[in-house]
């Protein structure tokens, strides 16, 4: 296959890619998970905060990636930061939404047995409402990470690097293997995170099933 | 938004060319996904492959999707269409077997009770329950396709993207601009136009 002679005849070129476009997706992950888990805890706590926040996050979420790309540019530039900044904003979304659900979702009776158990606030945030919640963040989490790989593919667009220059290479040489050299590992590390995220939803399903 | 100002005419023409390519998308979608959908309730064991094969689909980030589809479909609107549909499936199989499989067998029985043949309950009675869920399954599918729309501009469909590619490439803000606040503009007037129908289906 021709995609598969470009990779092996490219390596350390598609291996860099591949590092920038893990290094750019992890990163954004990360501030995504901060902010969208933090949010969500005080979005539970604070219900006119949490449901306009939740609000917003639907209609985020309808916003096109490549629109959020496209608007980054003339707020901050072109290049790592300004692609890192729109995969963090997409990513807080979905894990906010699920964060504030899952918090939500406590049963009232769960909450009152751990407050007559004597737990305080925090305690009963870290021992039972986390636990609890914590398949639903994590179904977040992976829906950010699957995105992200797919928004860090459009961050070439905008000089971010990774994966996704090897395509616009293609497209622009009109080269099928390279076009397929970046498409495939592009793929394959979307197919990784949703097994790798979605592994971990069932152990913590497993583990914190009541 | 001097762009906006100074030219509204062609950014309407691409918003036009923009809608167009998304509605036959759509159009095409719901054609082979609601069908694909009533064929997994009623065969059931079609459930994990076509399911496994949609939602493998639906994993391929778009732009990779591009590269996989242009050795087949070459540069322009056919491939956005294709990528529409590719990534349509999941959620409209998905969601028609959801509303079909949640029909009361109460109610399936009343029908075959009343003397409906299989294919009379299935337009008459289950499609019309289902329609809600599947209105929900069309809305997240036209949302997206409105994004795949606009970056599919840079294999040549035509559409709002244009705006935004030749923006980027000239660093031109303005024009950046003109072409992601129709695409946002589009995108949640369509959301919130097939909400609206989907509450008023289900209510």
């Amino acid at each position: 296959m021709a995609a598969l002679d470009f990779i092996l005849s490219n390596q350390q070129l598609v291996a860099r890619l591949l590092l920038q476009h893990i290094v750019l997706t992890s990163c954004a992950l990360a501030i995504a998970g901060t902010i969208g888990i933090a949010a969500g805890i005080a979005g539970a706590r604070i219900p006119r905060f949490g449901s306009l926040a939740l609000a917003i996050t639907n209609v985020g979420q309808s916003i096109p990636s490549i629109a959020l790309i496209g608007l980054v540019v003339p707020l901050i530039g072109i290049g790592f930061w300004p692609a890192l900044m729109a995969l963090a904003v997409r990513g807080v979304l979905p894990i906010y939404m699920n964060t504030y659900l899952g918090l939500a979702g406590v049963p009232a009776a769960t909450r009152e047995a751990a407050v007559g158990n004597g737990l305080s606030n925090g305690e009963i945030l870290i021992w039972v409402e986390i636990p609890i919640s914590a398949p639903i963040i994590m179904a977040g989490i992976r829906t950010a990470a699957v995105e992200g790989v797919a928004i860090a593919t459009l961050a070439a667009f905008i000089g971010g690097g990774g994966l996704g220059d090897l395509i616009l290479q293609g497209i622009a040489m009109m080269d099928p293997a390279r076009l397929m050299g970046g498409a495939l590992p592009v793929a394959a590390l979307a197919i990784f995170a949703e097994l790798t995220f979605g592994g971990l939803e069932l152990i913590l399903r497993r583990a914190f099933s009541v | 938004m001097s762009y906006l100002a100074a030219h509204p005419w062609s950014v309407i023409a691409l918003l036009l060319q923009h809608l167009l390519i998304v509605a036959s998308g759509l159009a095409l979608s719901v054609a082979i996904a609601v069908p694909l959908g009533i064929l997994v309730n009623t065969l059931r064991v079609l459930e994990l492959p076509i399911m496994l094969v949609t939602g493998l689909m639906y994993l391929v980030p778009s732009l990779a999707l591009f590269a996989f589809l242009i050795p087949f479909t070459g540069l322009g609107t056919k491939t956005a269409i294709v990528a529409q549909v590719v990534y349509s499936l999941l959620v409209i199989v998905r969601n028609t077997f959801a509303g079909l499989s949640a029909v009361p067998n109460a109610i399936r029985e009343a029908a075959t009770g009343n003397g409906l043949t299989a294919a009379q309950r299935l337009w008459l009675v289950e499609l019309p329950m289902a329609l809600p869920v599947i209105v929900g399954g069309v809305r997240v599918a036209a949302v997206m396709g409105v994004g795949i729309a606009s970056i599919a501009a840079y294999v040549g469909a035509g559409g709002l993207g244009t705006l935004v590619f030749r923006g980027i490439a000239t660093v031109d803000s303005d024009l950046i601009l003109a072409g992601t606040l129709p695409i946002v503009a589009l995108a949640l007037s369509i959301d919130a136009t097939l909400r609206f129908a989907e509450s008023r289906l289900s209510a």
